[in-house]
């Protein structure tokens, strides 16, 4: 299975920018949200919906489909952002995030938002949910695959390395696990709360193909998902990332894991995100 | 079916038997397949049973995940572990979204006996009882539970099968009608009092109404196999008639049917009524009915609760 890319490498760009913008606009609006870990995986995500993952906007039940899970299920704007200009669902239901009767909850609910494989929210458990989908894959003899987003702050949950631990021995290779790596949490960063390091060898360890990349890298981000399909075992992609990657005064900042901008911060980003607009090449 | 028989392996020849009948269901276990007696389904369809080692949360959230490609799912382990080990998992994973996911919960009450507190689920009824989308069964014997498992393989949605380790009398003869959400009168003709039974304590219940018969106290006996959603009409139905009510159960008497009894009591019927069941404390190693007869389990303490509540009454 060759990797589709539907786009080229510029217009995956252009819309990864468009992307960060309805992310900002998102939490402006809803005055609440997670911009900093939303941000830093826009470009992963851009790349899974449109160049990387089998899908069909018009139907979001297809069996046959590529799964994806948000298991950093805060990040959610992003995936929403990314399923409404895939055609999933209408741009202008992205202006009623975490409102009442909202088809966007504050973390992804797969029984409310169309194209959305998992609920998620609850850190930890999006490996595993996606252990369960590639097993059933097996199971049916079907060839979807099946990608996890994990956060890296993520990876101190138990049930993350139960999870991997049975990939490998129930060799599903059509999973992919992709971890955020953006280096910060809630309380501070990875290194201050409980260190995740040495991650390549942890994966490893436990039985996995591991792949290093610059998470906001396109080329390479595109160019290891097809890699990925290649394997005989899970494979687990450590993209390197900046939260609160396009807006200036977000990115590094454990600050901006779970805060709002207000009017000037808003208007500052959308500057800042046009410039970025202006130099895609 | 006219020996004593643990529910939990009554569990596996039924899913034998089910596992012929529909193709459908997968069966995912924790390194508990001698326990739970699904190695004989194992051997016999070895591509339907996948087993997570000793990894519970895993387990429910793998299953919740598989559920939304293949169904229905059969999560097995002990009820511990499955409402307490993976109690977020069966929360946020399986009752929230709705999945079709059956967890198969053994080793339920303190009738588990020798292994102690840590392998007797006493509090799992009322955790599980508290999700929304939750269908909570336990049947009385072995007949019923291949009953059960049929019911909930049929119902789609998120179900709790709770079993017991240890033998049960058979409390049936012939196949009961077996409906969900709705009790089975095991005694109707009683006037004074009705006990009010699940699991392990519908055979004691059926004791107890012998004995408080000689006393000149006539019970009726219902079977609430289904603690949720509860046979609200059949509780009703029993606080008019009887106008005093026992519950019994291998559980804390905080969270379990003794409670979701007393809720419907209290706010459409009330009338006299005491709770069976572990009276807040854990128990501790020993043979079942040595147990039952030290934590105020036994049948004689439902005759005294039924006397109780009989004096009670206006």
């Amino acid at each position: 299975m060759a990797c589709q890319h539907r786009g080229k490498v510029k217009d995956l760009k252009l819309m990864a920018n468009q992307i960060r913008r309805d992310v900002v606009e998102m939490i402006y609006r809803a005055n609440a949200g997670h911009p900093g870990g939303s941000l830093s995986c826009v470009d992963l995500v851009t790349a899974l919906y449109f160049a990387v993952m089998r899908l069909d906007p018009k139907r979001p039940d297809w069996p046959d489909r590529d799964r994806f899970i948000m298991s950093k299920g805060h990040g959610c704007p992003t995936w929403y952002a990314a399923l409404a200009h895939r055609g999933f669902f209408p741009r202008e239901e992205l202006w009623t995030l975490r409102q009442h009767e909202s088809i966007l909850q504050g973390h992804p609910d797969m029984n409310k938002t169309p194209g959305v494989d998992m609920t998620s929210g609850s850190l930890g458990h999006g490996l595993s949910a996606g252990l369960g989908m590639a097993i059933g894959a097996k199971l049916n003899g079907q060839d979807f695959n099946v990608y996890v987003l994990l956060g890296d702050g993520e990876l101190q949950e138990g049930l993350v390395w139960e999870a991997a631990m049975a990939a490998a021995q129930f060799r599903l290779d059509n999973l992919v696990a992709i971890i955020d790596y953006n280096g910060l949490q809630l309380d501070g960063t990875l290194g201050e709360v409980v260190g995740v390091e040495p991650l390549v060898d942890k994966w490893r360890s436990f039985g996995w193909t591991v792949f290093e990349i610059d998470g906001h890298d396109m080329e390479e981000i595109l160019s290891i998902c097809e890699r990925a399909r290649k394997t005989s075992t899970p494979v687990a992609i450590i993209a390197h990332t900046v939260k609160g990657k396009g807006v200036s005064y977000m990115e590094h900042q454990v600050g901006w894991h779970g805060a709002a901008p207000n009017e000037a911060q808003f208007e500052q980003a959308m500057a800042e995100l046009d410039e970025e607009r202006g130099l895609i090449s | 079916m006219t020996k004593p028989m643990a529910t939990r392996q009554a569990f596996g020849e039924a899913l034998l038997a089910l596992g012929a009948e529909r193709e459908d269901f997968v069966v995912l276990g924790a390194d508990l397949g001698k326990a739970m007696f699904t190695s004989a389904f194992q051997q016999k369809y070895p591509h339907r049973l996948i087993n997570f080692g000793i990894a519970e949360q895993n387990l429910m959230t793998a299953a919740a995940g598989l559920a939304t490609v293949r169904e229905p799912v059969v999560a097995c382990t002990y009820a511990v572990f499955a409402a307490m080990r993976a109690c977020e998992q069966l929360r946020t994973m399986i009752c929230y979204p709705n999945l079709n996911v059956k967890v198969i919960a053994s080793h339920g009450g303190l009738h588990v006996g020798g292994d102690g507190v840590t392998h007797q689920g006493t509090e799992d009824i009322g955790i599980v009882r508290s999700f929304p989308n939750m269908t909570v069964v336990q049947p009385a014997d072995a007949r019923t539970t291949y009953l059960a498992l049929k019911a909930i393989l049929d119902r789609p949605g998120p179900a709790y099968l709770r079993l017991t380790r240890n033998p049960v009398p058979p409390v049936y003869d012939a196949d009961p009608s077996f409906e969900l959400g709705k009790g089975i009168w095991v005694k109707e003709d009683g006037q004074d009092v009705t006990l009010v039974a699940t699991g392990v304590m519908v055979a004691k219940a059926i004791g107890a109404a012998e004995k408080l018969a000689a006393l000149g106290i006539t019970a009726r006996v219902l079977d609430i196999h289904t603690i949720k959603p509860i046979d609200k009409d059949a509780i009703l139905l029993a606080a008019k008639e009887t106008g005093a009510i026992v519950t019994a159960e291998d559980h804390n008497i905080i969270g379990g049917l003794g409670s979701a009894v007393a809720e419907i009591l209290a706010e459409e019927s009330p009338v006299p009524m005491a709770r069976i069941g572990l009276r807040d404390v854990f128990g501790e190693s020993g043979d079942p009915e040595q147990l039952f007869a030290a934590y105020g389990l036994s049948a004689d303490h439902i005759v005294e609760a039924a006397q109780r509540v009989v004096a009670k009454k206006a």
